[in-house]
């Protein structure tokens, strides 16, 4: 080989990498780039015809300036046209230039696309090894599309020379990938997968490379490969380490070929036909027993070389995860290198294990090693030893050693990494969580979690850790007397509070019969901690509060003087100033009984997949969390029954999803709309509980807060010009709401909008719901509230959007949900308009409903009795406040479904008031938020005639008239 | 199939960049800052291998030169120790004792040498023979073809 001179094919080259590097600073050295760049610019616009010598001079100038990090936009067609000399020097740089400087889109592709084509077709093996790498290193579509339909003739012709095979081979692979489609099957497969019986091994090697990539594309296509493999591996297997001359690396043959080789295999399962398949078991015998004999070098190099067939081989038992015999003879293998004096080896070996953990041949097998394992953890000094060692301690786990792994990584976690801590906490609270025989021992390592690294726990444990406890109700007691233990501590992480406070507030009843932890104890003991929290936790912590006035009322006072005192009702923070505000509101005016329901217990969370694991997967990357429900499962089988079988995970497992999440914060939305209904009675304590809810969890629960993104619509946010005009069937819906609360509003081939409401004195609160009916995604969808001008001052609207799917996209299929929240300012006449927005397959749809929000929705029933009726019947004597009505019966005249009308208007109907008992009378109070009006009614039926008269008299002419309107529409 | 190979020096001066997967000048840069910074912050004893993103990275120091490649899950970390050794022994053959102003100066070379080695982000040829064979061959053309030139021209002052 003769030393090659350096730069001597440029020395104006070297002058340049000279000054470059005897530049003192940045910006002299960028002083001399911009010298050159335009020096070269100069030469290749000027007049003079630059010869080849120079253009490729500055070409390599130019390539030079880009490596060093600076920004090339010109010399490109000058590349372009050395590739295209016939100099060989000048066609490589102008080819390089190409490959380094060149992204897949330029717009010279086509006439780079021509150089290559000649160099191609010149039956010149140099230059067209010089195509072909180009065509590998740039890989671009355009390139594909020209040439995917010669590469695979130039590969398969007989007379090809072995290195433009070579070449072919693997140009065609890096096209396959980027372009998969423009490559083209046909009958130059086979005659590739034949390559891998070729004479020359470095064709071989590119082949295999190759084939492999095309296998797992198409595995049937190349199904053949196994036997051809199977047959060439095992010829390198048994060689003498002389046999294959200079494929022989240090000692050992051919290694990169063996292992490309043993990757193929890896496509497919084991071979099916005995021989293939017993050549094939003796090959990897060979290779495990080689890994036995004594080094035939010292060097480094021979034992990674030997080991990388080694772990290549195991790769492939693993893959194949049928003999038993080779997968122990593997687990072995590894144990030996998990003490290894090489880190790189400890570090594959713990890695090539963690797989063998899941297979049920050699779980066991993997299992013996687990005091190494640990030491590992303890001992190794590299981060990403101990990262593979809480791989494995995770994959190896199972319920017979679930106690020791979880106490080793929370042993390890006290002085890990802080890279890895996350890591290592998510993993301690599944493995706990999924193994736990005993609660107690998961709410123990919980919260020492919590202790040790609380700054890592992340949101997914703690709510875990809750809804596991609300969920068991064996733990509960054991929980809340461990936290209150807990919170002890004169420093306690904020985490630890969050799930104290929310426990004790659950549970706290089950501990206070304990002097030691009486409802008092525990309420100085949590509020000790208030001030040092951040407002989430403290906003979590007056939910406690008000759960302890429900669970313990020897200590209401107590805490009504706290929530009275000006720290929390000045609040500077909304969230806490409201929450103090209602909850002592609540505490104030609510009976016991109310109390009692609104804060009864949280109900149990439904099952589903821990949402830690799922958040362990998204951090890992799918299929690097071993899934442990299925191979579990294999290996249960294998364990001679005396585990318990799968049952168990289901019973240990699982309930929360991301979305749920919300529920679990404070006494927010779930428990108190649950008791909504039934605590009809409370005067004002509805406005506390509605206006509670929404912002609550808004600011407890980052993941909510962007659901309420969507507008308030006050009065003045939304301008339409004329809603009315594209009203659906306007009064008819709206009619059909005047008597009922629930549901359906409107529905068309696309959606469905349902409706539930409810309405206390003057304030009401309605839930709308969007069905998507279709199975394609709505996009873009929006949702306003509209009040006509008329309207804005007597009633107000806030619109807001609650927890689940508010994003603007709508799935197939899937359910929105809205809250309305409505004050009744002062009486009105139109109805509010909802206007809805969304894109459909392209087309934007608009639709418009009325809201059947009516006067009548503000009525509290009164009753009276028939002395009281015409006593104030006889006020009413006015001609204003009265209306009366004579119309014909548009339905059957049914006595009971007029009285449940009557009663669904929202008066309370008076029986026996009115000497005719076939007349009907009723009473009650519109409220709103300015006046209330006193309301009157009497409707006479005529079954003869079909016809009614309703007569109504209230204080209000307007009020009279409206709601006579009304209900007249419904008989 | 390897991603990218990343040759730096102690400093943190990159060398040399190999890309088998395209990406755009932006995401390349920032890469390479990124694992530079990883690579010579570990200590010298550690192992050579390290997961970053979804890749797995392989790295060996040769004198002041670090060479790092990036290589996807299932492939083998010790053959692609074995890949960066056999590149050395090929640059060191090639330059006799193959030093980094070597490779500052003939970057050219380095790449037509990965080239013969590397093709597509797999090995094209492994035998070190048939390697230098070539990148010979080429060279025999080069002095076939180069004509003399002046001094004067050659320092760029014509």
């Amino acid at each position: 080989m003769p030393a090659v001179s350096k730069g001597d094919g440029m020395r104006g080259l070297a002058v340049f990498i000279s000054d470059i590097r005897n530049c003192k600073s940045k910006e002299a050295e960028i002083k001399r780039i911009n010298k050159e760049l335009a020096n070269i610019r100069s030469k290749f616009k000027g007049d003079k015809a630059l010869d080849g010598y120079s253009k490729k001079k500055y070409v390599c100038k130019l390539l030079f300036i880009f490596l060093l990090g600076h920004d090339i936009d010109f010399g490109h067609m000058e590349a372009v046209n050395l590739l295209s000399s016939n100099r060989y020097t000048e066609k490589q740089i102008g080819y390089l230039f190409i490959s380094v400087l060149v992204n897949s889109n330029s717009e010279l592709i086509r006439l780079i696309n021509n150089g290559i084509k000649n160099d191609l077709a010149s039956r010149n093996p140099t230059f067209m090894n010089l195509a072909l790498h180009c065509i590998a290193n740039v890989g671009s579509r355009e390139m594909a599309e020209a040439f995917t339909a010669d590469i695979p003739k130039i590969l398969v012709a007989g007379d090809t020379m072995d290195s433009v095979k070579q070449s072919a081979a693997l140009c065609l692979l890096r096209l396959n990938r980027t372009s998969p489609d423009l490559v083209p099957m046909g009958e130059w497969t086979s005659r590739v997968v034949h390559l891998l019986n070729d004479q020359h091994l470095g064709v071989v090697t590119a082949a295999t490379s190759l084939i492999t990539t095309l296998a797992q594309k198409n595995p049937e296509e190349f199904k053949m490969s196994v036997s051809l493999a199977v047959s060439r591996l095992s010829r390198i297997v048994t060689s003498a380490s002389t046999d294959l001359q200079d494929y022989t690396y240090y000692f050992v043959p051919a290694p990169w070929l063996s292992v490309k080789l043993l990757r193929l295999l890896q496509c497919y399962p084991p071979p099916e036909e005995g021989a293939v398949r017993g050549r094939l078991t003796e090959c990897l015998e060979t290779i495990l027993n080689k890994a036995q004999e004594p080094p035939k070098s010292k060097k480094v190099q021979h034992s990674n070389a030997k080991n990388a067939v080694l772990f290549e081989a195991i790769s492939l038992i693993i893959h194949h995860d049928s003999e038993p015999n080779l997968l122990v003879r593997a687990c072995n293998q590894l144990g030996q290198f998990l003490q290894h004096r090489e880190t790189n080896l400890r570090y594959l070996a713990l890695e090539s294990m963690c797989t063998l953990a899941s297979s049920e041949f050699s779980h066991e097998a993997v299992k013996t090693h687990i005091e190494t394992v640990i030491n590992a953890l303890k001992t190794e000094r590299d981060v990403s030893v101990r990262q593979r060692a809480v791989d494995l301690l995770y994959a190896m786990c199972d319920r017979s050693n679930a106690q020791q792994i979880v106490a080793e990584m929370l042993n390890y976690l006290e002085t890990a990494d802080y890279s890895i801590r996350e890591e290592i906490v998510l993993k301690v609270a599944i493995l706990a969580e999924k193994y736990a025989v005993d609660y107690t021992w998961y709410v123990d390592t919980i919260l020492n979690l919590i202790r040790i690294a609380g700054d890592y726990v992340s949101e997914e444990v703690w709510y875990r850790v809750i809804q596991i406890v609300i969920n068991r109700d064996d733990v509960q007691g054991y929980s809340a007397k461990t936290v209150f233990e807990a919170l002890q501590a004169p420093a306690c992480h904020e985490n630890l509070v969050k799930v104290g406070g929310y426990i004790l507030g659950e549970f706290g009843n089950l501990i206070a019969g304990d002097p030691r932890s009486s409802p008092l104890i525990q309420f100085n003991l949590l509020h000790s901690k208030f001030h040092l929290c951040s407002v989430p936790t403290r906003a979590l912590l007056l939910s406690t509060y008000i759960k302890f006035v429900n669970l313990f009322p020897e200590i209401k006072a107590t805490i009504q003087d706290v929530l009275r005192s000006d720290s929390q009702l000045r609040n500077a923070d909304v969230e806490l100033q409201q929450r103090a505000v209602e909850y002592l509101r609540l505490s104030c005016i609510a009976s016991t009984d109310i109390l009692a329901t609104v804060l009864e217990e949280m109900p149990p969370f439904p099952e589903r997949e821990s949402s830690i694991l799922t958040k362990l997967k998204k951090k890992k990357g799918p299929g690097k969390v071993p899934d442990m429900e299925e191979t579990k499962k294999e290996r249960n089988s294998d364990m001679n029954g005396s585990t318990e079988p799968v049952s168990v995970n289901s019973s240990a497992v699982t309930m929360s999803t991301p979305s749920t999440s919300t529920d679990l914060l404070g006494l927010g939305l779930a428990p108190v709309l649950n008791s909504v209904a039934p605590a009809s009675a409370g005067g004002s304590l509805l406005v506390d509980v509605f206006s509670d809810n929404s912002p609550a969890v808004a600011s407890l629960a980052p993941t909510a807060e962007e659901n309420f993104s969507s507008p308030r619509i006050g009065s003045a946010d939304v301008v339409s010009d004329d809603p009315a005009a594209a009203v659906h069937d306007a009064d008819e819906l709206v009619n059909k709401f005047v008597c009922k609360n629930n549901g359906v509003l409107f529905e068309n081939q696309l959606m469905q909008i349902g409706l539930k409401s409810e309405f206390r004195q003057n304030l009401g609160r309605m839930y709308i719901f969007y069905g998507n009916k279709t199975s394609t995604q709505f996009l873009s969808f929006s949702t306003a509230v509209i009040c006509q001008d008329a309207l804005k001052t007597h009633i107000l609207l806030h619109l807001f959007c609650i927890t689940k799917q508010v994003d603007p996209a709508v799935d197939g299929g899937a359910q929105v949900q809205q809250i309305l929240n409505i004050e009744c300012v002062s009486d009105f006449m139109e109805a509010p308009i909802l206007n809805i927005q969304f894109r459909y397959g392209g087309a934007l749809q608009n639709m418009s409903v009325k809201l059947p929000v009516t006067l009548n929705k503000f009525f509290q029933p009164t009753e009276m009795t028939s002395q009281d009726f015409f006593q104030r019947w006889k006020q009413l004597s006015i001609p204003q406040q009265e209306v009366q009505k004579i119309f014909k019966a548009k339905h059957p005249m049914d006595t009971e479904v007029t009285k449940a009308k009557i009663i669904g208007f929202g008066v309370a109907l008076l029986d026996m008031v009115d000497p005719n008992p076939s007349n009907f009378t009723g009473a009650g109070v519109i409220h709103t938020k300015n006046i209330q009006v006193g309301c009157l009614l009497r409707l006479e039926p005529n079954t003869q005639a079909q016809m009614y008269r309703l007569t109504l008299r209230t204080s209000r002419e307007t009020v009279s008239q409206r709601l006579c309107e009304l209900l007249s529409e419904q008989f | 199939m390897m991603q990218f190979m990343l040759l730096f020096s102690r400093q943190g001066k990159l060398r040399l960049q190999k890309w088998y997967v395209p990406l755009s000048d932006k995401e390349k840069k920032k890469i390479t800052r990124e694992l530079v910074q990883t690579v010579l912050a570990r200590k010298p004893k550690m192992c050579s291998f390290l997961e970053w993103r979804d890749l797995k990275i392989v790295y060996k120091r040769y004198a002041s030169l670090y060479f790092c490649c990036a290589i996807e899950d299932q492939d083998n970390e010790l053959i692609t120790l074995e890949i960066i050794h056999r590149y050395v022994e090929l640059l060191d053959k090639y330059f006799g004792s193959v030093c980094e102003l070597d490779i500052i100066f003939n970057f050219e070379k380095a790449y037509f040498i990965l080239d013969e080695f590397l093709l597509g982000g797999e090995a094209q040829e492994t035998s070190k023979k048939n390697v230098l064979k070539a990148i010979e061959q080429a060279d025999l053309l080069q002095e076939e073809m180069e004509t003399p030139r002046s001094v004067l021209e050659e320092i760029g002052l014509t």
